[in-house]
């Protein structure tokens, strides 16, 4: 049990890190793809430290606990989606017992709380500018539900197949969605990880559906009273979740681990260093669906207007998880176990 | 769903969809804008002003501050307008020469432009596109005139630089260059599906409301107004181009609506128009002087013994741009009057301004190409900082009176 409050601080304090530095990994590819040479990958640290000495302002028109509470509301939860989410992979990758299952249900209604947090604060700085943002980022949680219900329930009725819990995160390592799949399977995987893929950019709030932070319609919506150290706690917040949401896609789709896929182990002297190289795997799986779900998108694509988002949600995105799921429940051969 | 609340939003004088200040008052209802009211006077510089106080010569690189991007756009004006009272005949390779920059500078505007608008929606990596390849036709720019924008390459009756074998070699170069990424340019500008899902059927000015509020230039030809003063009232070399008419929607086989895709279609086919004109400049450039011949201080002691008044016109890339000079024996003109291409086109963001969603504000805004400065002509402002409405009554008359001040000074 030791061992693993120890992973979690260890997941908290490495979290920091590697989602700031997924961000910053995500600027210099943008860049590249758009013929810039721009920011160091560490910019995004050097923005909070920067921040974290600016002036903190609280505009006079703001309900002032709620202003500076969301914040504090968003970190916490952020910081608790990413324990959620990762703490049983990471347990099971470097081989120890995990006390937590995961369950997908709560990891819905978690990955909504960091949004609703900042809504709230959004509302509470009296800023108009904020307020459409925060409307704007209602519209987008809304529409973003339906396919993320409908990825969580397929996998669960993939995994009903087996003796394992159909709601946990746990049972997905052993018994992933490509286990026992048929081509019907594994087609229905692929759309359902295309719908995925799609929700990430809104729940990052990047183009095409940065609505809610559209800096040349309301100036970063959402996020334009905030500043200083609660704005650091906001980006801190991004980045938190841009690590669990790109993990979550990683656990649901590729749980595979290297020594899994290989069959190789690693030891220097005495020492077994395959936990390492297992976690190395694993966050380059993590830069990659980010780089492919925001990098890419965000670079080929134009803001859309939220009336647009809304249908792109409700009708394209949702039919293409429903497809999916249609699709894995008559796979053939999941019925023969 | 109707419901009767509205709010107000103010967008401006400072925002991040605007590159100059300008303030808009908007009423919203949800996500719509059911109302817009618009107000200037944030950056007005007294340009007219400081003009009556310096010389001919001075005048013209003055007047190309009045607006960066249309840098030759305005002092040309200015130059037809003092050729107009001084009836000097501008030589032949001059008049190419004009063109050939004056239309380097459309390919320029126009690029830059496509910049702006693809950020106003988002798409920064087409920002980034067109701003690169625009680095091209800038230094060809440098190369010619010694500066990327401001290029006192103007003076009256002719041009200041010529161009040389080596300068030439330099333009075809340039041309070849946008003539290989035009196609790949338009593909991306007028097919790209979340591109035309932002510009198709927003900010409709229909060809009525363009031709009552009197639209120039791109703003009137997207909305199927076939209105361009280098066709209609030519200039320099556009004599000579007999087969150059005003572009439209018509000709990617599209008929027009005014829609923000349409602009962006006629500037985009512009910078193919721009490229082709060049050529034809470049192949028929005649041999001959540049200018005049006579120096700064004979022009102007030419111009002071001269009384009368004339006006310039010509196409900027924004659309027509009008300059009004009084000459009175004097070492300067007692009055000049610019008017800019936004000075006509503002008016028609009341109609776009109306019935659209909030993000599409900054795409409607930018679809004119404003340029907020030269379109601002006075401020009004008391000691206390406290604001006055100067009715449309009051205006006038003191406008009649301000204008009928110099009519006396030049009729004595």
């Amino acid at each position: 049990m030791d061992e693993v409050i120890g992973v979690a601080i260890a997941i908290v304090v490495a979290g920091v890190f590697a989602g700031l530095f997924l961000k910053g990994i995500d600027r210099k590819l943008a860049a590249f793809m758009q013929s810039r040479i721009g920011p160091p990958i560490a910019q995004p640290i050097y923005d909070i430290l920067k921040l974290k000495q600016k002036q903190t302002i609280i505009p006079s028109t703001s309900v002032r606990w709620l202003f500076t509470g969301a914040p504090l509301v968003a970190l916490t939860s952020g910081i608790v989606l990413l324990l959620y989410i990762s703490l049983s992979y990471v347990c099971y990758i470097i081989g120890l017992q995990s006390p937590v299952q995961g369950d997908l249900i709560v990891i819905m209604y978690l990955i909504l709380i960091p949004s609703i947090a900042i809504i709230s604060g959004a509302f509470a700085s009296g800023s108009p500018y904020a307020s459409i943002g925060a409307q704007r980022e209602m519209v987008i949680l809304m529409s973003t539900e339906l396919p993320i219900a409908v990825v969580v329930l397929s996998i669960a009725w993939h995994v009903a197949d087996s003796m394992y819990n159909p709601f946990a995160l746990q049972s997905l390592f052993e018994y992933t969605l490509w286990h026992h799949a048929g081509a019907f399977g594994i087609l229905g995987g692929i759309l359902l990880f295309l719908a995925m893929i799609l929700v990430l950019p809104a729940e990052m709030s990047k183009v095409p559906f940065d609505q809610a932070e559209a800096e040349t319609e309301i100036a970063e919506g959402v996020m334009v009273e905030y500043s200083g150290k609660l704005l650091a706690f906001l980006l801190l917040t991004d980045a938190f979740k841009a690590l669990s949401l790109s993990a979550l896609i990683v656990i649901l789709f590729f749980p595979y681990t290297f020594t899994g896929l290989f069959g190789l182990s690693f030891s220097i002297g005495s020492y077994s260093i395959t936990p390492l190289i297992e976690i190395i795997f694993f966050i380059g799986k993590v830069v990659i669906v980010y780089s492919i779900g925001v990098t890419v998108i965000r670079v080929i694509m134009a803001r859309l207007k939220i009336s647009q988002v809304a249908k792109v949600f409700l009708f394209a995105v949702s039919a293409i998880s429903i497809i999916g799921m249609v699709l894995i429940m008559l796979d053939p051969k999941m019925k023969m176990i | 769903m109707k419901s009767d609340i509205t709010y107000p939003l103010n967008i401006g004088p400072v925002h991040p969809a605007f590159k100059e200040p300008i303030k808009f008052t908007f009423r919203i209802e949800g996500e719509k804008v059911v109302g817009a009211d618009i107000d200037f006077g944030y950056t007005h510089r007294a340009i007219e002003r400081i003009a009556q106080e310096r010389n001919y010569i001075q005048i013209i690189y003055l007047l190309e501050r009045v607006c960066g991007i249309c840098s030759f756009s305005h002092p040309m004006a200015y130059c037809l307008a003092i050729e107009d009272v001084a009836g000097i005949e501008v030589p032949p390779r001059a008049r190419y020469i004009r063109t050939i920059v004056g239309e380097l500078e459309r390919l320029h505007s126009h690029l830059l432009w496509t910049g702006v608008a693809a950020h106003e929606i988002g798409f920064d990596t087409l920002f980034m596109y067109t701003w690169n390849i625009r680095e091209k036709v800038l230094d060809c720019l440098e190369e010619l005139t010694g500066n990327r924008i401001n290029y006192a390459m103007l003076t009256i009756g002719g041009v200041r630089r010529d161009i040389t074998a080596d300068n030439a070699q330099t333009i075809h170069q340039v041309l070849e260059y946008y003539e290989e990424l035009y196609n790949r340019t338009s593909e991306i500008l007028l097919d790209d599906l979340t591109l035309r899902a932002r510009t198709e059927g927003v900010g409709i000015l229909t060809i009525e409301q363009a031709e009552r509020l009197c639209a120039v230039g791109p703003t009137a030809r997207g909305s199927g107004l076939m209105k361009d003063v280098r066709v209609d009232y030519p200039v320099n070399a556009y004599y000579e181009i007999l087969w150059l008419k005003p572009v439209s929607p018509r000709d990617i086989g599209k008929e027009p609506i005014g829609d923000v895709y349409d602009r962006m279609a006629v500037r985009v086919l512009e910078i193919q128009q721009a490229i082709k004109i060049i050529q034809f400049c470049m192949e028929n450039l005649p041999e001959g002087d540049i200018n005049t011949g006579s120096g700064a201080v004979k022009m102007i002691n030419a111009l002071k013994k001269l009384e009368g008044e004339g006006v310039g016109r010509y196409e900027a890339p924004r659309g027509e741009v009008c300059h009004y000079v009084i000459l009175d024996n004097q070492e300067h003109p007692v009055q000049i009057k610019v008017k800019a291409p936004t000075y006509s086109n503002g008016f028609t963001w009341a109609p776009m301004l109306t019935n659209i969603e909030i993000a599409d504000i900054p795409i409607v805004v930018a679809s004119i190409d404003p340029c907020v400065a030269c379109a601002d002509r006075m401020t009004y402002v008391q000691a206390d900082g406290s604001r006055t409405t100067i009715s449309w009554e009051e205006l006038r008359a003191k406008s009649i009176q301000k204008y009928k001040g110099v009519r006396r000074q030049w009729m004595k």
